[in-house]
């Protein structure tokens, strides 16, 4: 049954409260079972070797010390993972990336694996393993890489994008340009331009779940993966076209997820896993360790960001351009595209051209980390955005609000926006009591927005109502932080009936169809879609089931506060008949109650976001400390606001860190030089403020109850609203993140000299 | 290496394990004892995720083998509730949603029982200072906050 997933003005009973998360008890009292927990009878511990080379050619690998060591039960090479692609580059990418192919690409790009029964025995095996490697010269910095003579990273790398196509390989893998109007013209017509380029380092997700997985695969080519995942049946897709399995003889379960952020999204060690298991004929267990994670798992891009804009003296921007440089790991991606597409999306602009150029480096390959490439491209515009407000002499809020975007705009990125929540945000922002709020030596304040597009994609779901009446929700995308909670409320919402009667269950790969990937925050707004959708279906099946009981047509009932209800004159009087006894007698008038959806729930509604930061600066350390945080942001609806709120203040804290102190640090030899939580500093609980949130509610005109994607669009600003704190406290610009104490004072040393 | 009969106390419980030599404390009690709320984020002492007491001292599981466990009394996540009574901190934790993937959860709660045993009344910077080897990726550490305060609150009232 096809359903109008219009937004409806719906009164509703239970969506926006707040009520316990039904998977709670487990993780507070350690029986939730994350990737690392689980175990499997004659389990085997995987380990993995890793390059110490940031490129080599990997000459020889001999095994066979390792194959002899009592207690291995499988050693593997890439020749144990035959190239079954069919020729798909993406495929052939990934499988590369799992293992390396004759020549390692990045420090920590994997070479062999091995099997065995307890981990000291496979550590002892792993150093029996004997790699000759011819080291090549390597590139990590994404302006150096396309510097003429750089090393060539891949000679099957075009760039694409380019009218005529190259005929010479290089390490720039896509140009895309993203715009409209006559930016030349629109310079021109500018009383004030400013142009400048800004550089963010590559920093990590930081989930502090490492990957981990438990693999089985029998000889007769059936098997079983257990994994912390942002998908699984993606991981399942990937996997078995990798090992040249059937889809549907790999079975695939997320476990409980401890923190992805994006970087779940993508499989690393699994297909791996799965190959040492296929050949041990035993179940194999591979557990990354935090250094593995940093070396080998997929952080975001490094970046180098040109920005340019001009405005009239009336604060009206009259054009904006800027080149995107992304630096995306050994293998090629969409990151600079993606910053591309997001550069300029706050604002109305009549002449706008973005550029992006993705580039490879001897780094790992990047993945998605929350709202991916946003935040470096928002820290170029937003600071620059301060600077042009500064030199007309416009205060940065009015600046912002005279160019923002609005309904029936043209985005920068192509589409006309319909109702959109960037004025909301920036006027929230001028009434809050923070922007009032007096500031102390060395304090300063800044503000930024952000955009992120979020995304819908294919959705499944089933809805079974128990003989008792209470419902069970099988769902496909997994709970990254309360989604269980919201998708319930929904179901209780649609149905008319107690959130705690409905229990939602993240379903495995074999007991319900595809869903695609958890990400793009998606969860609660396509599962919710299509819950709403299921339990409508459901609806219908329990109206037929009371007519049946009540042998009067179905159309004289109606659906209502979780009972049956006959209507008209003849059957009004009829005692209304509740869900648990319609359940209860599902038996005799047709059998199971249940209600089914699948959709691609299309038009997730954009998401924006106006961030207020005070900082204050020491001058001597040059340490800067967040004082005060607010986060604006529109939801659409807050299904669960515990749980919105809670996605404001995480994806505010990840972009403070980012702006302060996170950072790969590669030294000359090409290898990482800080892989762990002592070098590469997240914020701490003494590092942060609490962080106050106001959640906007400008209703996503294609969703039912108004949703809008919320994980994401929390970190795109925060870099720049610190820079311009920052700039706002010491009077020094900071263009280079992060912004930490030896670039400070830096800058606070330059300052002075000058 | 050969193994060494570890006999120890866990969770008010008599637990006897054979351990390598060279085996962590957190890699005993995930693997031998079967206590996998004891999580690894790091294993180098960083994060916090590991978090037990051993003689009432706070301590990262990670950064003791497995061994030194003898004759001594472990803590873990797994018995912070009474029976079926749950602690007032993880009640408060779910109550204020200070937890959104869990994974570091346990170690919070064992690290802010740790401190409200110590210190019955934190003020806010005694709570960020004595969590902050704790590592949370997910919250930005507002609700956990919120949380300790409201269930030092709660334990105050019943004392």
């Amino acid at each position: 049954m096809a359903h109008d997933y219009s937004y409806t003005k719906q009164k509703f009973k239970v969506i926006g409260t707040r009520p316990e998360r039904p998977d709670g008890i487990d993780k507070v009292t350690g029986r939730a079972k994350y990737g690392a927990d689980a175990t499997a009878p004659g389990q085997l511990v995987g380990l993995i070797l890793r390059s110490p080379h940031a490129h080599a050619i990997i000459k020889k690998i001999d095994t066979s010390k390792a194959e002899k060591l009592p207690g291995v039960k499988a050693v593997l090479t890439c020749a144990d993972l035959p190239d079954l692609t069919g020729g798909n580059r993406d495929l052939q990418n990934i499988l590369e990336n799992c293992m390396a192919r004759g020549r390692a690409l990045y420090d920590g790009h994997a070479v062999a694996a091995v099997a065995a029964v307890d981990a000291q025995t496979a550590k002892k095996a792993l150093k029996l393993i004997k790699v000759q490697y011819k080291a090549l010269p390597h590139v990590t910095d994404v302006d150096e890489a396309i510097l003429p003579g750089a090393p060539i990273i891949h000679d099957w790398v075009f760039t694409r994008g380019i009218d005529p196509a190259p005929t010479e390989p290089s390490n720039i893998s896509q140009r895309t340009q993203f715009g409209h109007g006559d930016v030349e013209a629109g310079f021109a017509k500018a009383d004030v331009i400013i142009e400048k380029t800004w550089k963010t380092e590559q920093t990590h997700q930081g989930y502090i779940e490492p990957h981990a997985c438990l693999a089985s695969v029998g000889p007769d080519g059936s098997g079983e993966l257990w994994v912390t995942t942002q998908g699984h049946f993606t991981f399942r897709n990937v996997c078995s076209s990798l090992l040249g399995m059937d889809v549907a003889k790999l079975k695939v379960t997320a476990s409980e997820i401890g923190g992805g952020f994006g970087g779940k999204t993508h499989v690393w060690m699994e297909p791996v896993a799965l190959a040492l298991s296929r050949k041990a004929n035993r179940p194999v267990k591979v557990v990354m360790s935090r250094e593995e994670v940093f070396r080998a798992s997929g952080p975001t891009s490094s970046t180098s960001v040109d920005v340019k804009i001009g405005a009239k003296k009336n604060g009206v921007i009259t054009a904006a351009s800027a080149e995107l440089r992304y630096q995306g790991g050994a293998f090629p991606g969409i990151w600079a595209m993606l910053g591309a597409m997001t550069s300029f999306a706050c604002y109305d602009l009549k002449n706008v051209k973005t550029v992006g150029y993705d580039i490879l480096c001897n780094r790992p390959k990047v993945t998605a980390y929350r709202a991916p490439s946003a935040p470096m491209a928002a820290f170029g515009v937003e600071s620059t955005m301060d600077m042009l407000a500064a030199e007309i002499g416009m205060n940065p809020l009015e600046f912002r609000l005279k160019n923002a975007a609005k309904q029936g705009t043209r985005a920068s990125y192509g589409p006309v926006y319909g109702p959109i929540g960037i004025k909301p945000t920036l006027n929230a922002v001028k009434n809050h009591p923070h922007m009032r709020a007096r500031l102390g030596k060395n304090q300063g304040r800044g503000m930024a927005c952000g955009f992120w597009f979020n995304f819908g994609g294919q959705t499944c779901v089933d809805l079974n109502v128990g003989i008792d009446g209470t419902v069970s929700l099988t769902v496909g995308t997994i709970d990254v932080g309360g989604s269980r909670a919201a998708i319930s409320l929904i179901a209780a919402e649609e149905l008319g009936i107690p959130y705690e009667q409905v229990k939602t269950n993240v379903a495995d790969t074999a007991s319900l169809g595809y869903n695609d990937m958890t990400e793009g925050s998606r969860g609660t707004f396509s599962t919710g879609m299509a819950t709403i959708f299921a339990a409508r279906n459901a609806i219908e099946v329990l109206r037929e089931r009371a007519a049946k009981m009540w042998d009067i047509p179905v159309d004289a009932v109606v659906w209502e506060n979780g009972e049956a209800r006959a209507t008209g004159k003849k059957h009004g009087n009829l005692p209304r008949l509740t869900i648990k006894q319609i359940a209860a007698k599902a038996g005799n008038t047709g059998g199971p109650i249940a209600g089914h959806n699948e959709v691609v729930a299309d038009n997730a509604g954009v998401s924006f976001a106006s961030h207020i930061c005070d900082v204050e600066v020491d001058p001597e350390t040059g340490a800067t400390r967040v004082i005060r945080y607010t986060v604006v942001q529109d939801a659409g609806k807050a299904i669960h606001p515990d749980y919105v709120e809670g996605q404001f203040q995480g994806g505010a804290a990840q972009g403070i860190g980012w702006a302060l102190n996170e950072e790969y640090i590669y030294g000359d030899d090409g290898r990482l030089q800080n892989p762990g939580f002592l070098d590469y500093r997240i914020p701490v609980c003494s590092d942060l403020p609490f962080i106050d949130t106001e959640i906007l509610e400008i209703p996503n005109p294609n969703h039912p109850y108004g949703v809008r994607g919320v994980g994401e669009t929390s970190i795109v600003p925060p870099l720049a609203a610190i820079g311009n704190a920052i700039s706002n406290a010491v009077g020094v610009r900071m263009d280079h993140v992060p912004m930490s104490p030896p670039r400070i004072l830096k800058a606070l040393d330059d300052a002075t000299s000058s | 290496m050969s193994a060494v009969l570890v006999s120890t106390t866990v969770n008010g419980d008599t637990v006897e394990f054979a351990c390598p030599q060279d085996e962590t404390l957190l890699d005993a009690l995930r693997n031998r004892v079967g206590l996998t709320g004891v999580k690894e984020g790091c294993g180098t002492g960083d994060c916090g995720a590991c978090s037990i007491t051993l003689n009432g001292r706070l301590v990262c599981s990670c950064l003791v083998l497995g061994v030194e466990a003898s004759g001594n009394s472990i803590e873990t996540v797994e018995g912070m509730a009474d029976g079926n009574k749950l602690h007032p901190l993880q009640e408060k934790f779910i109550e204020h949603a200070a937890l959104q993937c869990g994974i570091c959860t346990p170690g919070f709660l064992v690290a802010a029982k740790a401190l409200l045993e110590r210190k019955p009344n934190p003020t806010v910077e005694e709570i960020r200072y004595a969590l902050a080897g704790n590592l949370c990726r997910c919250t930005g550490y507002d609700k956990i906050v919120r949380a300790v305060q409201a269930a030092a609150k709660e334990m105050r009232k019943k004392k």
